[in-house]
């Protein structure tokens, strides 16, 4: 997918695997390819091995085999500290027993900066982050937002060529959360650094990166730039995992082009974009997205196909009306619509017909 | 915002909010003071009290003034420097108070308390406490012999027998409870006639002494038993007095006959000479030696026993350095310090890797390796100082496979023991998990992800060792150290049996006072010294690194 780049490849993974007990792969077979300053998310559940990946990345952790390249060079025999390259730790890691200012001189001390020239790069880090005025506190004074400023200074003090980002958000709270993700992605992208991030967060992945890498049994998914990975998931757990999505399961009826049709178990037919299927009578999974779906028949298409659906519950959210649905058996369908003057709030009980453009309904794998 | 502070914060129903506080939290404070009250009740009686005591003990000193109270107070004119012996006074003093104390048996535990500042009063006392009846004898028999009457119990109970004397009953019963340390209280039958008080003041005192001792102690009736040798010695010495022979012959009461017949053979008794009597006992006490030691010690409270326990000591011509030969305290106080340090620093050499692995290492080998760790907890102390002699001694395992091994020859042994190598070997194995438990618990709070900044940030092992770990290690450290320090400091056992005499600690001397020697006065002094030793250490720590920075855990 991106191997197109590789001429200006920076971090390469050529055919990575990682065992740690020697009987199962955490990382199976994997292969990426950045450009220099792209800011990429590696975004998964738990035990994805997504965070493997940044850990062989920094060095702290050895491939079992494959290579990892950085600008060109194998980097699988260098140890960590020769590196160079800038974390930011989930628990922000700030060394207890120095001050802010200790703390961001410390990786400037062990390269054997002089004094002024080191006062001078903190000085300046530190600004960079608007915490000018706390160089001589204790990480332990500072509040949460403050210390993650601070932990993003000192992986970025040394100015690194590539940094590597451990779910550094994930203590702060959903305010303070939003503001670092647009502070630190406008950083990234000021300086053009090259940044590897990692993040169980979905939102977080779509908001802030040039491009997603979905992690899921030790291999990438999906790699693709966030709008790219909403509205054109290429396998179902992809669908799932990003955003909402509804999904119903049948059989390929016809295929025709760039739609085909597809017969739900229940008996109904509906239109959708063939991804993962390739000929008739294969079973799917078809993925659509709860706003895309429309029940105001006046707005679809005369041929399009529709589905019959009975409301099951009808929740106000403000801007958004959220209707649950049952639709082909499946009592889980959810319908969003905006908050617009001239929108019809759904009764429970009231029998409709739903409807969607076909290449907005994705025919995936089973 | 500033206006809060002006004035204090009022609760809903108008009291100050501190005071309201203060009532809600009170029930708390109780119920936590009644949850702890056991533990500090014990704590208060097995160990506040008795350290106390012991402090108390070091400079206690009223077994002389107690035994000796007469005499005392008599000696306090003596001049010691003349270099002449007190005079008669004091001898008679002496007489009537070692009689009593003889008596009671408490002349050998103050013969036992002032041979610690000279040597040789302990026999001086007890030999003495055998002679003091034939010195009371060379007055009876002849007494006896001018009036056998003189010879019954009943009749010198009639004689002096009255009423008026109640005064004198009650400090003279003061005295023994003093001298004895029990109450001494309760009828005796017996009240001293106060004219025989004033006629014959020493015979009284004496049979006073005599009767409370006889009921109380011996549970006897006084009229039924035969007085004291004391009493015919105080009747001799009263007769002495011209004004008492002209008060007898104006008495009439009970035994005027016999007492007449004394007065007009006062020729036939021998001259009273109490001092004679003494320095034919023992000469010892005609040396104003004897005597200035009595002096500088018949003081209720003495520095003595802190002297002693510095290598100094009390003389009359005040405080001076004990004879060189004699000096093994402060030399024994430095080496139990140096060896406390020794034993420490290899605490932290040898436990600080392990405590480092049991915190790394993952859960179920860092458990069998903790096991490992506290082993030596589930086996007694002497036990595993006993395996230590096993090995150390020169025909043991070490020396059996240093000689096996050929880096020493079967000749030359190596001496592991009985020295200060076994004392130091044998307690930094035992104090071990002291160091390690400590440090484990402080290097288990510090999260892996600090090496991992430090090495991404670009330092070598090393430095992201030494600049990151090690200083937030430092607690734990200290923690440790303190531990080790204080046990080690006041060890016993172990030194005890592996440490000879060049190997041995000042609590191995302690323990000699007490279950020994019996100087509970020094050994508590040494306690005590020991006590404020660790306490000015632990002040010192605290000035130093600062005990906020002490952890045992979390």
């Amino acid at each position: 997918m991106a191997n197109d780049a590789s001429n200006d490849a920076f971090v390469e993974f050529e055919r990575v695997q990682k065992s740690y007990d020697g009987e199962t792969l955490v990382v199976k077979d994997l292969n990426l390819t950045m450009p220099k300053g792209e800011f990429l998310t590696m975004l998964g559940p738990s035990g994805s091995g997504k965070t493997t990946c940044l850990m062989m990345l920094a060095g702290f952790e050895h491939a079992t085999h494959g290579d990892i390249r950085l600008g060109g060079e194998s980097i699988n025999g260098i140890p960590p500290h020769k590196r160079g390259i800038g974390m930011v730790f989930q628990n922000y890691a700030l060394f207890p027993h120095m001050t802010i200012a200790e703390n961001l001189a410390f990786p400037l001390e062990v390269r054997k900066l002089g004094k002024s020239t080191r006062e001078e790069k903190v000085m300046r880090a530190l600004d960079m982050v608007e915490m000018g005025d706390f160089g001589g506190r204790r990480p332990a004074q500072l509040s949460g937002g403050q210390q993650q400023r601070v932990a993003l200074a000192r992986a970025l003090v040394f100015e690194p060529e590539l940094v590597l980002m451990d779910e550094p958000l994930g203590a702060l709270d959903k305010q303070l959360r939003e503001k670092m993700q647009f502070e630190i992605t406008h950083l990234a992208h000021r300086l053009g650094i090259t940044t590897v991030y990692v993040t169980h967060d979905q939102t977080e992945a779509l908001t802030m990166s040039d491009r997603v890498a979905v992690f899921d049994d030790g291999r990438i998914q999906q790699l693709a730039p966030p709008d790219q990975l909403y509205e054109s998931p290429e396998n179902s757990f992809v669908a799932q995992f990003i955003g909402e999505n509804n999904t119903l399961e049948g059989v390929v009826k016809e295929i025709k082009g760039k739609t085909c049709v597809v017969q739900l178990d229940d008996g109904e037919v509906l239109d959708a974009v063939p991804v993962n299927v390739s000929e008739v009578g294969e079973r799917t999974r078809v993925s659509i997205r709860p706003e895309r779906v429309e029940y105001n028949t006046d707005r679809l298409d005369p041929d399009a196909h529709t589905l019959n659906a009975e409301v099951l519950e009808f929740i106000y959210m403000g801007d958004i009306f959220r209707t649950r649905l049952r639709v082909a058996g499946n009592e889980d369908f959810v319908i969003k619509t905006r908050n617009a003057p001239d929108q019809v709030r759904l009764k429970p009980g009231q029998q409709i017909k739903i409807g969607w453009m076909a290449e907005d309904c994705r025919a995936l794998d089973a | 915002m500033s206006d809060t502070t002006q004035q204090p914060m009022l609760s809903a129903d108008g009291r100050p909010l501190k005071q309201s506080l203060a009532r809600a939290l009170r029930r708390q404070k109780i119920r936590a003071l009644l949850l702890i009250a056991p533990l500090l009740l014990f704590v208060v009686v097995t160990f506040i009290i008795p350290i106390l005591s012991m402090l108390f003990r070091s400079v206690e000193n009223e077994i002389v003034s107690n035994t000796l109270p007469h005499t005392v107070v008599a000696l306090q004119e003596w001049d010691g420097t003349t270099n002449q012996a007190p005079d008669e006074e004091v001898y008679r003093h002496l007489y009537f108070d070692l009689f009593r104390a003889v008596e009671s048996k408490e002349h050998t535990k103050l013969g036992s308390r002032l041979n610690y500042e000279q040597t040789g009063l302990s026999s001086l006392f007890r030999t003495s406490g055998r002679s003091l009846d034939d010195l009371g004898e060379e007055y009876q028999d002849p007494l006896e012999e001018i009036d056998p009457r003189f010879k019954e119990g009943a009749f010198w109970y009639e004689m002096l027998n009255g009423e008026g004397g109640e005064e004198l009953l009650e400090s003279r019963r003061e005295l023994w409870r003093m001298g004895v340390g029990e109450s001494m209280a309760g009828d005796i039958g017996f009240v001293p006639s106060a004219q025989m008080a004033e006629m014959l003041p020493w015979t009284t005192r004496a049979y006073t002494d005599f009767a409370i001792w006889t009921v109380i102690d011996d549970e006897d009736v006084v009229a039924e038993e035969d007085p004291w040798e004391a009493v015919y010695a105080g009747l001799a010495q009263d007769l002495q007095n011209p004004e008492t022979i002209t008060a007898i012959s104006n008495y009439s009461g009970p035994g005027a006959e016999a007492l007449q017949a004394a007065a007009n053979n006062v020729d036939k008794l021998p001259e009273v000479n109490f001092r004679e009597g003494f320095a034919k006992i023992k000469e010892d006490w005609a040396s104003p030696e004897v005597w200035s030691t009595i002096q500088v010690f018949s003081a209720n409270y003495t520095p003595g026993y802190f002297l002693n326990a510095v290598d100094l000591e009390l003389t009359p011509d005040g405080v001076q350095a004990k004879p060189e030969n004699q000096q093994i305290y402060m030399q024994l106080f430095m080496r139990t310090l140096w060896m406390a340090l020794v034993i420490t620093g290899a605490c932290i050499v040898l436990g600080y890797p392990v405590a480092w692995l049991l915190a790394n290492l993952p859960m179920r080998v860092a458990n069998t390796l903790m096991i490992l760790v506290l082993l030596p907890f589930w086996t007694s102390l002497l036990v595993r100082t006993s395996a230590w002699k096993v090995l150390l001694q020169q025909q043991g395992v070490i020396n059996d496979i240093l000689v096996w091994l050929g880096f020493v020859g079967d000749a030359d042994r190596l001496i592991l023991m009985n020295n200060a190598t076994g004392t130091i070997v044998a307690m930094t194995h035992i104090l071990l998990p002291f160091m390690i438990l400590p440090l484990y618990s402080v290097m288990k709070t510090i999260p892996p992800s600090y090496l991992r900044a430090a090495k991404s940030l670009g330092a070598t092992n090393w430095t992201a060792f030494w600049r990151i770990y090690f200083p937030q290690s430092v607690p734990g450290i200290g923690a440790g150290s303190i531990l080790v320090f204080i046990l080690a400091i006041g060890y016993y056992i172990t030194p005890e049996i592996v440490g000879g005499t060049s190997g041995i600690f000042i609590s191995n001397r302690i323990a000699y006072h007490i279950s020994s020697s019996l100087n509970w006065g020094l050994a508590a002094a040494l306690g005590s010294i020991l006590l404020v030793v660790v306490l000015v250490l632990y002040w010192a720590y605290d000035k130093i690194v600062g005990i906020d920075n002490v952890k045992l855990g979390g």
